[in-house]
């Protein structure tokens, strides 16, 4: 408990360092990605499963909630959580057959998943504007105040960020999530010890694309505007790549995932065309040497820096 | 209890089991031995629901459970172990026996993810009684240890003490007593009876004679996929054809 009001804390001083400016724009996204990893962590880190299609949850719920505010005018925040109940039960349904697949067949058939959903966003162009994008999605506003800089922006997407944290932390700390890990060490334990894992992996399968769809709602109404290339499957590899950096199985390590990643393109700008080769060698190393991800990395480090301090202390 | 009823098993043209029938009585150790190939572990992944037979039925008190998946028979009171053991390995011991006791608790996701009052004080009692069954094995020394960390013998006996968590009424080992050493071997048949003595049925396979000459009230001979006899150990010992399958015929 103290590690989170840490954090909030933390989420709420933010701002205070950056005055506005460039970065608190970056901020914003960095919790719209914390979110996803979250969602993508409950999936991979805790059940075990993979996805390569969570860029398509992303997405539908950034379309749904475009879609339904521009076009049919509905309320925004009513359709945020419509869209989120919608994509819970898409991803509920389809669960069923695709989670019966293990390793990398599950792998591809998530793959397929989130092709099919990208193509879709592109070929139904008098819904979503096709490759062009859908643009002048409402801004969020409760009564005359409207979500329409940064900072407020920032707010809100790491208000709603540091709730679902605090739900994804105390269902991993409980039974629900005790189930789930076991269903990663071995599926056939799982089972002989009651537990129903072929329906537990499809509902965290919807609880995870539920998540994805809130983060893409409030991504698309603190951008305005989305296209489809930013719901591809780059995005979902990038997606995999915060879960495994930060630490597979820790919920504060898709934070530091999400964060890092979010924030290291924009730090190498400054190396120009090498920059790409820079993000590589850098995620390369930290696998090499943080197996376990930055959750588990960083501890690690500080004590061997600690005990290092002591050794020269009594030499 | 439990009753095998003319169960025969099929792998893409071999037998390996035909027509075996058989049933356990309450509150006993039943043992089932038979050389290698005889089918025992097939028979067992049968009733506990891993394979699913080409033809007759398991009933558990009466009720026919036939091609009930593991995690429904978990819930009617049946479990099992493994022979390779299968562990949480990630978990500590205490975590791997309070899955056990998944099916006696309650919360799903929501209940979870909102932490209601009643979930924190489920999960105390939980813990709890995790404790208490580490005791009941006498492993209470290892609660915090990482199971995949545990040696085996260690590894297996906290098997037992996930799957008696659960308060089965039927409790069925393959092959508790593999890998273990004499010393190890002796606190086993002093925990099977144990369990036995909490009312739970139990059924084992098993290769060590020692052992199931001991402790089990009732033995079935396996043979070839077949039933070849049933009985007490000492009917058992006193076989003929029981004898002749483990040794051999001398008189070709």
């Amino acid at each position: 408990m103290a590690k989170f009001i840490c954090f909030m804390i933390i989420v709420i001083l933010a701002p205070l360092l950056f005055e506005g400016g460039y970065i608190m724009n970056v901020l914003v996204f960095a919790g719209i990605n914390t979110m996803l990893a979250i969602a993508l962590n409950l999936l991979l880190g805790y059940a075990g499963q993979i996805s390569l299609g969570h860029a398509g949850f992303f997405g539908i719920g950034a379309y749904l909630s475009g879609i339904m505010t521009t076009v049919f005018n509905l309320n925004p925040w009513f359709v945020i959580s419509a869209a989120s109940v919608a994509t819970g039960l898409f991803a509920f349904l389809l669960g069923f057959p695709v989670l019966k697949l293990k390793g990398h067949y599950l792998a591809m058939a998530t793959l397929g998943l989130g092709i099919i959903i990208y193509i879709i966003f592109n070929e139904t162009i008098d819904y979503t504007g096709g490759p062009s994008g859908l643009s002048g999605i409402p801004q969020l506003s409760v009564g005359s105040f409207v979500f329409d800089s940064d900072i407020r922006n920032y707010y809100l997407v790491w208000g709603v960020t540091v709730v679902i944290m605090l739900l994804a932390l105390n269902l991993s700390e409980s039974r629900v999530g005790r189930a789930l890990r076991a269903i990663h060490d071995s599926e056939i334990a799982a089972r002989v010890v009651g537990i129903n894992t072929r329906l537990l992996k499809v509902q965290i399968f919807a609880v995870s694309a539920m998540i994805s769809s809130v983060a893409g709602s409030l991504y698309a109404h603190s951008v305005t505007f989305i296209s489809p290339a930013s719901f591809g499957f780059n995005f979902s590899v990038e997606l995999l790549t915060m879960v495994v950096i930060g630490g597979l199985g820790s919920i504060y390590g898709s934070f530091l995932g999400a964060l890092l990643l979010t924030l290291l393109p924009e730090f190498l700008r400054g190396a120009n065309d090498y920059d790409i080769v820079i993000y590589g060698a850098l995620l390369m190393l930290m696998l090499m040497f943080m197996p376990g991800g930055l959750a588990r990395g960083i501890p690690e480090l500080l004590n061997r820096f600690k005990n290092s301090l002591k050794g020269s202390g009594n030499a | 209890m439990l009753e095998v009823s003319g169960i025969t098993q099929v792998f893409s043209g071999v037998t390996a089991l035909d027509n075996v029938s058989f049933s356990v009585s309450k509150n006993a150790v039943t043992g089932i031995i038979g050389p290698n190939g005889a089918g025992k572990t097939t028979l067992f992944n049968i009733i506990t629901g891993i394979y699913s037979q080409t033809s007759g039925k398991v009933f558990m008190e009466k009720r026919d459970i036939s091609g009930f998946p593991p995690e429904k028979l978990a819930k009617l009171g049946l479990v099992r172990t493994f022979q390779n053991i299968e562990l949480f390995g990630s978990m500590t011991a205490i975590e791997n026996v309070m899955l056990g006791m998944h099916v006696r608790s309650a919360g799903g996701i929501a209940a979870c993810s909102l932490k209601m009052p009643w979930i924190s004080r489920e999960e105390r009692r939980v813990s709890e009684e995790a404790l208490y069954w580490l005791d009941f094995t006498g492993i209470s020394d290892i609660g915090s240890v990482t199971a995949g960390n545990l040696p085996f013998g260690k590894g297996r006996v906290l098997e037992i003490a996930r799957a008696i968590a659960s308060r089965p009424r039927i409790i069925l080992m393959d092959e508790p007593a593999a890998g273990l050493n004499s010393q190890e071997t002796i606190l086993l048949a002093g925990l099977i009876l144990k369990i036995r003595d909490l009312g739970i049925t139990v059924i084992l396979v098993e290769h060590d004679m020692e052992l199931v000459m001991d402790i089990c009230d009732r033995i079935i001979v396996l043979n070839l996929g077949t039933k070849l006899a049933e009985g007490s150990p000492r009917d058992i010992q006193e076989n003929p054809e029981v004898i002749t399958a483990y040794l051999g015929d001398d008189r070709e």
